[in-house]
């Protein structure tokens, strides 16, 4: 019975119930707001597109900057997945959950696929390699009449506030877990030296694939939430600009940094939303930013750091376990 | 039984024998020294036995079986724990973290239990941690276990990877020039130090040293390198007469010509 209690201890103790405290009321806020009229239809969509968002970053980050390998292909798992869940919701009529995680499989199988020969490359090369694919992946989608090809394809609209802000919850709390467990840190071993890593007892490539896998399954997952948002995709929303874009949240956030990839990826689609009114500008004052975080945090905002609690002074020493 | 053995172990970068035709024979519980003049392949051994590079010729057997071939980390599975002349360290991540990794290979649980917390993972964790700290202990590095490997000085930077190759659990240990840079007082600890550990973890050792004093004051046989070849072994005191072996470090103007 102890042992059980102890278990219980080390899940619910203080810090994690703070954690959970603080999202119902980030949750309940922004619905609340919503409800009353508060929030308009734009701002719950950005809300929501920032909870895509942050699941693309996260997930990326897992593969750059916790794995250091550096993939640029993060739109075409985005599109796999947001094409194969409107397969299941659409053309199959299936249930929006099970349209998510066949989007999501499809993807991870995608990334498993691809992972296994691209993962020898290094660098630069397995960057030009993933942008590839990330481009096959969008004129593959381009040329598949079945789901509309160029003309884009319908996907009536399932996803609200609550879905994707949950399933943004746990994409963030499944990739912390990741990482925070024995199997997280053989990836970061890999980023930090390759060759010691192997002669540490660490199969580098398993865990390169292993990374890329739950990269692109978030991915997918990302994509799926987006597809049954929008009511509309098309392949041209997958191109590699988003790819960057989504790389750019990372680097902005902080490399190997959870928090940073959050915070990166809420700027950056938030600060797009408030410039929509000046599209012209709106690129320039981007970039403009992106050149002075660079210049003044050459780490992102986060550097490697993450975003802790701890000031709250939580009793509960040890185990620097869960969620964010 | 020898527990390491190499046949006729070759090695060749394009033309350039770095190692040439290498039988070597280490047997259980022995403290072998590797030695020679800069550029003489000592590394280049290492590399071999570790499965960094590929023989050219030859094979190499641990524990009777054939291990040439396997890549290093399945090599380091079997039981053959290195460090690095050039420091690797993970050198982002804390101290206790680099020893962590290296207990990876023993995690009691598997991802998915790491990702939805079951009570294994916990058990796991609280394990690999002690575990750890035990190892730093012994090196004198418990009190530093929060700190990132690269703020370390160097002594401490050179005995925590020794501490984090020991946590594989090896057999065999390969310490690639463990006294580097380290001030004679370090060196006479480090010495008492690899006796220790030695007969606590039932160790083999084969060590490559530039420090004579270390070198001779710990092993009981020595093998003399230069040119990819072994131009001697024996006992300490055999290779201090040896003739060749004085030609070689002391001969004919300076030895350090050769191969890096």
């Amino acid at each position: 019975m102890s042992n059980m209690e102890k278990y219980r201890n080390q899940l619910i103790n203080r810090k994690n119930i703070i954690v959970l405290f603080l999202l119902l009321a980030v949750y309940g806020v922004v619905q609340g707001l919503f409800n009353i009229g508060v929030l308009g239809n734009f701002y719950m969509m950005t809300l929501i597109l920032v909870c895509i968002y942050i699941i693309l970053a996260v997930s990326q980050n897992l593969i750059t900057g916790f794995t250091g390998q550096l993939a640029i292909g993060h739109a075409g798992f985005m599109a796999i997945g947001a094409y194969m869940s409107a397969f299941v919701t659409m053309k199959l009529e299936g249930h929006l959950v099970a349209g998510l995680i066949f989007g999501a499989l499809m993807a991870a199988l995608a990334g498993i696929m691809v992972g296994i020969p691209t993962l020898r490359l290094r660098g630069d090369y397995l960057a030009i390699a993933t942008l590839g694919l990330g481009e096959i992946v969008r004129i593959f989608f381009l040329n598949f009449n079945y789901m509309g090809g160029a003309t884009g394809f319908q996907v009536s609209k399932t996803i609200n506030w609550t879905w994707a802000f949950w399933l943004m919850v746990l994409s963030v709390v499944v990739i912390t877990n990741f990482i925070n467990s024995s199997h997280g840190r053989a990836c970061i071993s890999v980023r930090e030296n390759e060759i010691a890593a192997e002669a540490m007892g660490i199969n580098t490539t398993k865990y390169k694939v292993l990374a890329f896998t739950i990269g692109a399954m978030f991915a997918g997952l990302a994509g799926g939430i987006y597809a049954n948002y929008m009511y509309f995709i098309q392949p041209g929303t997958f191109s590699f600009l988003k790819s960057f874009e989504i790389l750019v949240m990372v680097v902005l956030g902080g490399l190997g940094s959870i928090t940073g990839s959050i915070l990166g990826a809420g700027i950056m689609t938030i600060g797009s939303a408030l410039l929509a009114d000046y599209p012209e500008m709106r690129m320039v004052i981007i970039a403009v930013l992106l050149i002075l975080i660079m210049v003044f945090r050459p780490n992102g905002i986060m550097g490697n750091k993450e975003f802790k609690l701890n000031f709250l002074d939580l009793k509960k020493k040890g185990e620097e376990n869960g969620t964010t | 039984m020898a527990l390491l053995k190499t046949e006729n172990l070759s090695k060749s970068f394009s033309g350039l024998k770095a190692v040439s035709n290498l039988d070597l024979e280490i047997n259980e519980g022995e403290l072998i020294g590797l030695i020679g003049p800069n550029g003489a392949g000592k590394t280049t051994v290492f590399n071999l036995l570790t499965g960094v590079y590929a023989p050219t010729e030859g094979s190499i057997y641990f524990q009777g079986k054939k291990i040439n071939g396997l890549p290093p980390y399945k090599i380091c599975q079997r039981g053959i724990g290195r460090t690095f002349q050039n420091i690797r360290l993970f050198g982002d991540l804390t101290v206790l973290d680099n020893v962590r990794i290296a207990y990876h290979q023993h995690v009691t649980y598997n991802t998915i239990t790491g990702i939805l917390r079951l009570p294994q993972y916990f058990k796991g964790e609280r394990e690999m941690k002690n575990k750890a700290l035990n190892f730093l202990k012994i090196f004198d590095l418990d009190d530093k276990a929060g700190e990132l490997a690269k703020n370390l000085p160097y002594g401490q930077q050179r005995r925590l990877e020794i501490a984090r190759a020991l946590a594989t659990k090896p057999s065999l240990l390969l310490l690639d020039e463990p006294a580097a840079g380290m001030n004679p007082q370090e060196t006479h600890n480090l010495m008492e130090l690899i006796r220790w550990i030695r007969e606590e973890f039932k160790l083999t050792i084969l060590l490559i040293e530039h420090d004579m004093s270390l070198v001779m004051g710990v092993c009981e046989r020595i093998y003399v390198l230069d040119y990819g070849m072994v131009i001697a072994h024996g006992t300490p005191e055999e290779i201090k007469q040896n003739p060749r072996v004085i030609e070689a470090y002391l001969g004919e103007g300076l030895s350090d010509a050769g191969t890096e």
